[in-house]
């Protein structure tokens, strides 16, 4: 079974098996976008999609509502493939990029 | 890492040995995520560019009727991400997610002209195609919007529908051709090219000739991305070249009249541009040539690796205006180009800040800052500009609006980029008597300056990408601020543009008040929020806003602007207008002190997460009791799970 998996309408959505299944706008909780402990960040545009394992993932970019800023983000998860279906991540849950761009994070 | 927009379609199975199958994604040595080259056998960048290159262009109008012909259900459901983005180079835009099956169209009418009879067949249409499952509390069951770019918009449009709307759209003169998608888009010009007193030259033959040449050619049906041009030969400058990524502004040279050239211009993505002058002066005859030229030379060097990176205001960043006019020289034209002539634009009024205080009294013969109101045209008729509060339109209204056309006017009605409708014609021994017309007491020539100055684009509504609801907020807004606020007496128009994202549709940026859409948390709940900018406007220097309020509850906006006002009003020096008293205030810092959000008696019913709802205005508004997708005659498809 092949699972197409891409941004869609400039943006607006990560598309799952030509299903729209995770939109712009949304309040993520996101740790390591920016200097707070933990970012309350709109997704105001998804950049890409890409996969790490079973971990469905979508760089972005958007602002924290906590502290203003306004970041692109390496890949943020926002689902994951089980059983050959996709199941998007809970929306409160806390997220971390894939990798970030800031130099602490690196040294993870 | 930079995020390259690859194609991330491969064919094997999740889950199989390899970890990473569906996207071209790895880890590497150090655990950390790398995107991958495209797969093998896909040598096209991106999804969209290699649908593009599979079926594009005129052809896509044939599957798109059989497909019609067959019923939504007929596109296999692996195919509807292709066959969507496809859909839109004829107009046809899929609805936001709730709404699955339903289509916005777009319209495209060059320079906003609406011809004899053309006004009432799109009220015919939109009566009987334009309706869904659910009502507009503000503007009913069927609606026209009008658009920044001089097109119209309707919503609710059903698949199985189309073919008999291109009909009867085609057999007048209408076509949904490039509304949307990577080409050409809709020429905008000045609304009253051809009848205006004081153009400089006439730019309708120009822009209908662009229209014709290049909607439907296939040599340029397939750009990297939108290619947004505006032609106008006014003194005015309400083309509004400066955004567009192509822009003909008229000029002089050794007394010859013609245009300068301007490109890549553009609002999206926080990457605000004005169009850059590329020194080419360019009479009449030869702006064909030119035009396409540089619509060749974006196809060519555009950036289809990077749809974030593809319009032309990147390019022109990227190589500079010098080597945008070599180029077009040395590859895309066969005559030596001309150096810029003298442009008109220290005489340019339209949204250039002179409207207010004492900068009114300069305003040149005929300058206007919108075409709202009642003016003479060249041939001593009359056009009326009615102001349409965020461009939209009940059915029943544009109906009664095409009747008032046709009895006082020729029947003709243009459409501005402030979302308003012109009608023209109007001898004026019948002036009174349209004047006195009950719709105009809705749609007024004269209106209140908050009422004048709304754009709001289409928000969560329908849209995919807003974060927030605007247009009936933006209609709330302007109630409000007309009952609640006074502009000093010698300040008569106001711009607030609202627009639900950065894609910047109702062009924010350039309105002396900006709104646009974020979240916050109020009370600790997330609501929907708005940022807030100031002082931005086109004209001779033009400019875009400073932003200054960063997510302010929508709920508290109207308070800003009260308070806005009345600093204005105690701090402006005499006789100075909104965008020179911002300017003056950015340069002494003193601009974030202007506005002090707080709760009023303005009420927000739509401060929770409107895009979580299948529609923002429904009873039960759940995504959960979405009526979409549904068949041709309403009912809804049910889920296969």
């Amino acid at each position: 079974m092949a699972i197409s998996l891409r941004t869609l309408d400039d943006g607006a959505w990560v598309s799952v098996a030509d299903e729209r299944r995770t939109g712009v706008s949304e309040l993520w909780r996101v740790r390591g976008v920016c200097d707070c402990p933990l970012a309350e960040f709109v997704v105001e545009g998804i950049t890409d999609v890409a996969v790490d394992g079973r971990t469905v993932a979508a760089g972005t970019y958007g602002r924290c509502i906590r502290c203003g800023c306004s970041t692109s983000t390496t890949p943020i998860p926002v689902g994951r493939i089980v059983d050959g279906c996709y199941e998007p991540i809970d929306r409160d849950a806390v997220r971390r990029p894939v990798e970030t761009t800031r130099p602490s994070d690196r040294k993870r | 890492m930079r995020f390259g927009g690859r194609s991330k379609r491969r064919d094997p199975a999740i889950g199989n040995a390899d970890r990473y199958p569906v996207a071209p994604g790895r880890i590497d040595a150090e655990g950390r995520f790398r995107t991958l080259s495209p797969p093998d056998g896909n040598e096209m960048p991106t999804d969209v560019e290699r649908w593009k290159s599979e079926t594009y262009g005129n052809e896509i109008r044939e599957h798109l009727l059989e497909f019609a012909e067959q019923g939504w259900e007929s596109i296999p459901e692996d195919e509807r991400d292709a066959w969507f983005e496809r859909f839109k180079w004829w107009g046809l835009y899929h609805q936001r997610s709730g709404q699955e099956s339903y289509f916005m169209m777009r319209i495209g009418t060059p320079n906003g002209v609406l011809e004899p009879g053309q006004l009432r067949v799109v009220a015919e249409i939109a009566d009987e195609y334009a309706r869904g499952p659910a009502e507009n509390p503000e503007f009913g069951a069927a609606y026209c919007d009008w658009t920044t770019r001089q097109s119209i918009q309707l919503h609710w449009i059903r698949l199985e529908d189309v073919p008999e709307i291109f009909e009867t759209l085609e057999a007048n003169g209408l076509s949904t051709q490039q509304a949307c998608g990577d080409s050409w888009r809709n020429i905008v010009g000045c609304p009253i090219a051809g009848k205006d007193r004081h153009e400089f030259v006439d730019a309708l033959p120009v822009a209908m000739d662009l229209h014709e040449t290049f909607k439907g050619d296939d040599d340029h049906a397939n750009l990297p991305r939108k290619w947004k041009v505006s032609v106008t030969g006014c003194r005015e400058g309400c083309g509004q070249g400066d955004i567009n990524d192509l822009a003909f502004e008229p000029a002089e040279k050794d007394g010859r009249r013609g245009f300068n050239v301007r490109v890549g211009g553009g609002l999206a993505r926080n990457e605000p541009r004005f169009a850059r002058d590329i020194d080419v002066f360019v009479e009449p005859d030869a702006v064909e040539a030119v035009a396409g030229g540089l619509s060749a030379l974006f196809r060519e060097y555009g950036d289809r690796e990077d749809r974030y990176s593809a319009r032309s205001k990147f390019l022109v960043d990227e190589w500079g205006a010098e080597k945008v006019r070599r180029v077009l020289q040395e590859e895309f034209v066969e005559f030596e180009l001309e150096p810029a002539g003298e442009d008109l634009r220290e005489e340019y009024t339209y949204n250039a800040g002179r409207t207010g205080g004492a900068a009114a009294a300069d305003l040149p013969d005929g300058g206007h800052n919108d075409h709202v109101g009642v003016h003479e045209q060249a041939d001593g008729n009359y056009y009326v500009g009615l102001n349409v509060l965020v461009g939209r339109m009940g059915v029943d209204d544009v109906h009664e609006l095409a009747d008032l056309a046709d009895e006082y006017g020729s029947g003709e009605v243009r459409l501005t980029q402030r979302q308003n409708v012109l009608v023209t014609d109007v001898p004026e021994d019948r002036l009174d008597a349209f004047l006195a017309e009950p719709l105009l007491a809705d749609y007024s020539p004269a209106p209140d300056p908050f009422m004048r100055g709304s754009i709001a684009c289409t928000g969560t509504e329908f849209c995919s990408l807003s974060i927030v609801e605007t247009k009936n907020r933006q209609v709330r807004y302007a109630r409000w601020l007309k009952e609640h606020v006074d502009l000093p007496d010698d300040v008569d128009e106001f711009h607030v543009h609202l627009s639900g994202c950065t894609a910047s549709c109702a062009q924010p940026q350039i309105a002396d008040v900006s709104l646009r859409g974020m979240k916050t948390r109020k009370d600790g709940e997330p609501v929907e929020a708005l940022d807030i900018g100031l002082g931005g406007g086109l004209g001779e220097d033009p400019r875009f806003a400073e932003w200054v309020g960063q997510r302010v509850p929508a709920d508290e906006v109207p308070g800003a602007i009260a308070t806005l006002i009345d600093r204005f009003r105690d701090r402006r020096a005499d006789g100075e207008g909104f965008r020179a008293f911002i300017e003056r205030l950015d340069a002494e810092g003193d601009l974030e002190e202007l506005i002090e959000p707080a709760e009023t008696s303005y009420e927000d019913p739509y401060m929770h997460n409107t895009k979580m709802t299948w529609y923002p205005y429904a009873d039960d508004d759940g995504m959960d009791t979405s009526p979409a997708p549904a068949r041709a005659d309403g009912t809804p498809i049910p889920s296969e799970d």
